[in-house]
């Protein structure tokens, strides 16, 4: 039983846990209808990124990787918060968050 | 010689003139116009003069000419190319200069009262600024392509000035005219540059007349082709045969203009230029005999026409085509210093014929046509003495200016052979011509009964007055110089033509009596025609109709060129380069750029839904492409593709 815990993750686990998070996030963002749902599913696959990059980081002993989740989570907050107000001023013009009933940005 | 004339003041004087009447001079008052417009040329004539008095100054026994001044900085550098932007002053550019800036600071003057009703009045002075300094430029040119510069200016100048009434139509079209037609002659004296750099590297006139001397092989050929190339040029500007077709029309033009551009200045700078290049002609015997026939011919030519002319502008007209042929048979008898002689003088008596016969439609509220003056003498007494002694300078009588310059001409031609002799031929009875047509205009402007229905004719003002009397003046004392002492003058410039002195030492003088005596008959014919008999003129174009058709209509060139050159030019225009050209391939790659780009765009913006969703799908198939590009490796699938097919063929 200890013995268990004190083995290492295997990388691949890592990685698998990365790609599950990932594919969720892009079959939430092509499914869902909710305008806030399909936002969180963006949300979800940029984590899935970072999970592989610090996977990596850690692998190689590169801090680059590292670096890198980090401008990944500043640039997502800071689109957080546009989507956000997009989002709410969207809300308030339409009354509605289906994405398929707010399709009036077309020729 | 380190010491600087400011040569570059000459034509940069003008060029202020017309920077400040161009931009300002419609809020300035109108006696700053004038003033500024005045002291422009009056300055740029007094730096001449300062030139000249500083280069006389120290006698240290050395000629001070010809002196050059170059522009420190580089014009043009490209490979072995190199063209300085420099001025030359030496004793042919000196005459022409003060030629330039002396008459056309009288003509300023004369513009003064000509034009003070005029609304256009700074424009016009800044158009006749513009002028001055463009041709200074090409007067001063120390290489081919700085008298390119003024050359195409004065074109420029000369296009606005004959166009300056541009809501009249025939104005505008004249303008055009001149300027089309003088392309054709910048044609040539630009292929005469591409030659002369080709052959010698240099645009320089005093690089070219050293390389020339250094290699007396230099003859014919390509001498010969660079020459009439030359020719051509000259041909254009000067108004010869074939070209001149566009100087009649360029008496739309206000009438200071006409004596200014197309009678003393501007349409000399052809003869000025053979001159310039006299090196080139020079070797080539051949082209020098082209010179000579195309002056001959034009002289005959245009005096012809001027006979029967009753417009008093276009009688000067021709009459200054025919003049300026004389100065290329001068030229194109090597009496090079002769042409320049009665250029100078031709600039003097033409231009005062001109101011004249301005100051006679300005008395008569803008009436041009002879058969509508007459009696004039009584009620414009100084334009008539004037007149008076115009008339007599260019019919060649002496003491007059005119007698010397076009006896030189004529004795230089007469002593150059058997075809000389033809050449004199020509020439002399083109002077009975001249003297004919100008006694003609001279009576029916002036003598008679007044045909004019205004009632009240008044003399010019003074500064009108002012100007036509130097002139006048210029007129009789302009020859007195005489051709030996201005020949002499002038030889370190263009070069001393050894006459060939005949059996006669006395036949100079013989000639010069029998050209007074034809000149004299001319006017003779005149005072017979127009006076004593004045029914006859008609008489005799009723009897000859085909005659004085053939010869009131110009000989049909105008048509002939009309129906030769512009009527197919405007047909294939109309039919290659309008249909072929414009609509079909411009406008079909038009057509086609734009209908692809609409048509892509029809089809792709089906993809524009507004549905996030398809978005969000095209996304994604976009980014699993994208992988299948970077992770699939393409090579070795392609490498193993024939692979596995063969195989499947091999069972």
């Amino acid at each position: 039983m200890s013995a268990f815990f004190q083995q290492e993750v295997p990388l691949s686990w890592y990685l698998l846990l990365s790609a599950v998070l990932f594919s969720l996030g892009v079959v939430g963002f092509l499914i869902k209808r909710n305008l806030i749902t399909v936002f969180m599913s963006i949300e979800l696959m940029l984590n899935g990124v970072n999970l592989s990059f610090v996977t990596f980081a850690q692998q190689w002993h590169a801090v680059k990787g590292q670096i890198f989740v980090f401008f990944v989570m500043m640039v997502a907050a800071a689109e957080a918060a546009v989507g956000l107000a997009i989002i709410i001023a969207v809300f308030r013009a339409r009354a509605t968050l289906d994405v398929d009933r707010i399709d009036r940005m077309k020729l | 010689m380190n010491f600087s004339l400011h040569l570059w003041l000459i034509p940069l004087l003008p060029f202020a003139g017309f920077l400040i009447n161009g931009i300002l001079g419609r809020r300035l008052p109108k006696w700053l116009v004038t003033t500024v417009a005045l002291l422009a040329p009056l300055a740029a004539f007094a730096v001449v003069f300062v030139a000249v008095l500083s280069l006389l100054g120290p006698k240290d026994g050395a000629s001070p000419f010809p002196f050059i001044e170059t522009c420190p900085l580089p014009w043009i550098n490209a490979g072995l190319l190199h063209i300085d932007f420099s001025f030359v002053l030496d004793q042919l550019s000196l005459v022409m200069l003060l030629v330039v800036t002396g008459v056309g600071f009288l003509i300023h003057v004369y513009s003064v009262g000509y034009m003070s009703d005029d609304e256009g009045y700074a424009r016009y002075f800044s158009y006749l600024n513009l002028f001055l300094f463009f041709m200074t430029v090409l007067v001063l040119a120390g290489n081919a392509l700085v008298m390119f510069v003024g050359w195409e200016g004065v074109g420029l100048a000369s296009y606005l000035l004959i166009g300056f009434y541009f809501q009249k139509k025939s104005a505008a079209d004249a303008g055009k005219k001149a300027f089309i037609v003088n392309r054709i002659g910048d044609f040539g004296f630009l292929i005469a540059m591409f030659l002369l750099v080709a052959n010698f590297g240099t645009l320089s006139f005093t690089e070219i007349a050293t390389k020339l001397g250094q290699d007396p092989g230099w003859t014919g050929g390509v001498v010969t082709v660079i020459a009439l190339c030359l020719l051509l040029g000259a041909a254009g500007k000067s108004a010869q045969l074939p070209l001149y077709i566009w100087l009649p029309d360029a008496m739309e033009g206000p009438t200071p203009v006409s004596a200014l551009i197309h009678a003393a200045t501007m349409v000399t700078a052809g003869v000025y230029m053979v001159a310039r290049t006299h090196v080139l002609f020079d070797h080539s015997p051949f082209a020098l005999g082209v010179v000579a026939t195309v002056g001959a011919a034009t002289a005959l030519f245009a005096a012809t026409i001027a006979l029967v002319q009753n417009d008093i502008k276009r009688v000067l007209a021709y009459s200054t085509i025919s003049q300026l042929g004389y100065m290329f048979l001068g030229c194109g008898v090597a009496a090079y210093s002769a042409a320049i002689f009665h250029l100078m003088t031709h600039a003097f008596f033409k231009a005062l014929l001109f101011l004249a016969a301005g100051a006679v439609i300005h008395s008569l509220g803008g009436e041009q046509d002879l058969r509508k003056m007459g009696g004039l003498r009584r009620k414009l007494p100084v334009t008539f003495a004037v007149t008076t002694v115009g008339v007599l300078a260019i019919a060649g009588i002496f003491p007059f200016a005119g007698f010397f310059s076009k006896d030189a001409i004529l004795y230089a031609a007469f002593n150059q052979g058997i075809y000389g002799k033809i050449l004199y031929t020509v020439g002399i009875f083109t002077a009975l011509l001249t003297a004919f047509y100008m006694a003609r205009l001279w009576y029916m402007a002036f003598l008679g009964e007044s045909r004019s229905p205004q009632g009240h004719v008044h003399e010019s003002p003074w500064s009108m007055r002012g100007p036509l009397i130097v002139l006048a003046l210029l007129s009789i004392c302009g020859g007195w110089i005489g051709i030996e002492r201005f020949g002499a003058f002038l030889a370190p410039s263009v070069g001393v033509r050894v006459m060939q002195v005949g059996g006669n030492p006395h036949i100079e003088l013989y000639l010069s009596i029998f050209a007074v005596l034809v000149a004299l008959e001319g006017c003779l014919i005149a005072d017979k025609y127009y006076r004593r008999k004045p029914e006859r003129p008609a008489r005799l174009a009723e009897n000859h109709p085909f005659a004085y058709r053939l010869l009131a209509s110009k000989y049909f060139v105008d048509e002939f060129y009309g129906a030769a050159v512009v009527k197919p030019l405007l047909g294939f225009s109309k039919v290659f380069l309008e249909w072929v050209v414009d609509v079909g391939i411009l406008g079909g790659a038009a057509w086609l750029l734009g209908g692809t780009a609409t048509l892509a765009g029809a089809i792709l913006q089906r993809w524009q839904s507004g549905n996030l969703r398809s978005y969000a799908a095209w996304l994604a198939a976009g980014a699993a492409a994208v992988l299948l590009f970077v992770l699939v490796p393409w090579t070795s699938v392609l490498a193993s593709l024939p692979a596995i097919h063969l195989g499947l063929a091999g069972h």
